[in-house]
């Protein structure tokens, strides 16, 4: 990836980034995080689809934040949850130098074959960039085309106590490590709720009560923001396949609120507005 | 299930219009099930979902929320979004696989004292069908 090196280095050398945050090859199928702050430092960078970071996590922490300026490379799926993060007022624009690169489809998690969430990607060429590097990929599913999961589609078709004898078997697996939480490009609370005790809401215990309420804690709090990433999946060490409830809740933003998170970053989050005809069938 | 059994509703209202609306029950001497356990919040935005989570944790077999009919809430807008907002809690307990029957939405006006004794008793007479929430509570037994 001549291009990219090259970009970086002048990034560097200009002295316009502080820091840029970018990929390194990790063995021959593999890729992980590399933090350049010299121009020595930027031989390394690669991209590749065994790229799966989604980078713009690094934005939400602190000592990053305090940065004058860094640079991301991002692909178009990592670009939508910087805009949410935007339209959150969670980073400033000025302050972050997105390198966008094209980008036909990642590796699944284990290495083989196209990632699933690549199959409803709308984002291929990136949509918010300061500089865009690769040859453009034809873009499969049309912006205005509602999205379909097929793993979502198997789970709603089971009956009530089907699901809640699937959850309550995957669940059982989780061991509270958090690293959906830490993964997640929008989980930023400074505190997290299940780090509360006063009140305390959620058992911190990996036992049945506390997995169940952290999964719908967690969940909810991505409800109209989760941009389908998928990284909280991909690090969760008991393979509990969190992305079916994101992608249950992008199904009913896009269908009550007709909304999609992160392509622009002037719209309004569905759950920080309303309007007045919004469906309430379920209301008596 | 035993025989004396009874549901355990727990029943989160807004202070502006269905407290007020069970209040006018109980001044109009409206007969209505006891199995609802009120507690009272500022209004229907203020219920958040974990109130919900919390109640079934604690051993509720249903949980009744309710709040201002939509144009009319004391602050305007909370109902609206509080709308959107159980919205998506529904949905979500309804991929894990949560008994939605068991979580019910109303509006209720500070002069609708009957819809508020009728909508409870028609909650709590489902509710004694479908039986105690043993599913959701089990999840308190297995403790490690």
């Amino acid at each position: 990836m001549q291009e990219l090196v090259k970009k970086a280095k002048e990034l560097i050398e200009s002295k316009e980034v502080d820091l840029l945050i970018g990929y390194q090859s990790d063995g021959e199928k593999g890729a992980k995080p590399l933090f350049v702050k010299n121009t020595q430092q930027a031989e390394k960078l690669i991209f590749n689809q065994y790229c799966l970071n989604n980078l713009v996590t690094y934005l939400k922490r602190p000592d990053v934040k305090a940065l004058k300026k860094v640079a991301v490379v991002a692909k178009g799926c990592d670009i939508r949850s910087f805009v949410m993060l935007l339209s959150e007022n969670q980073v400033s624009r000025d302050a972050i130098f997105i390198i966008g690169m094209t980008c036909d489809h990642v590796v699944s998690p284990d290495g083989t074959g196209e990632n699933e969430k690549c199959t409803t990607c709308k984002v291929h060429n990136p949509h918010l960039a300061d500089v865009v590097l690769g040859a453009p990929v034809p873009e499969k599913i049309a912006k205005d085309k509602p999205v379909h999961y097929a793993q979502l589609e198997k789970l709603n078709a089971m009956s009530q106590e089907e699901r809640w004898a699937f959850w309550q078997e995957e669940l059982s697996r989780c061991i509270r490590c958090y690293a959906c939480r830490q993964a997640c490009p929008l989980c930023y609370c400074e505190r997290c709720i299940v780090d509360f005790n006063t009140p305390q809401w959620i058992d911190t215990r990996s036992n049945p009560r506390g997995n169940f309420a952290w999964n719908i804690v967690r969940a909810l709090h991505l409800a109209g923001r989760c941009i389908n990433c998928g990284e909280c999946e991909r690090v969760c060490p008991a393979n509990i396949p969190l992305m079916l409830l994101n992608q249950s809740l992008q199904e009913e933003a896009q269908e009550k609120f007709a909304w999609e998170a992160g392509y622009d970053p002037e719209s309004q989050p569905p759950l920080t507005t309303f309007r007045k005809e919004d469906d309430e069938d379920f209301i008596r | 299930m035993s025989e004396n059994w009874e549901p355990k509703i727990i029943t989160f209202v807004c202070n502006w219009c269905t407290y007020a609306g069970a209040d006018l029950a109980g001044t109009s001497r409206f007969k209505y099930a006891s199995n609802i356990r009120i507690i009272k919040t500022p209004c229907s935005g203020r219920i958040d979902p974990m109130f919900i989570v919390s109640a079934f944790e604690k051993g509720a077999d249903a949980v009744l929320i309710s709040g201002c009919h939509p144009g009319d809430c004391h602050y305007n807008e909370g109902n609206y979004n509080a709308r959107r907002k159980f919205t998506m809690m529904k949905r979500l307990l309804d991929t894990l696989g949560v008994d939605t029957r068991r979580v019910v939405f109303a509006w209720c006006s500070a002069s609708e004292g009957i819809k508020f004794s009728r909508l409870v008793n028609e909650v709590t007479e489902s509710i004694k069908k479908l039986g105690p929430y043993t599913d959701y509570h089990s999840l308190n037994q297995e403790e490690r």
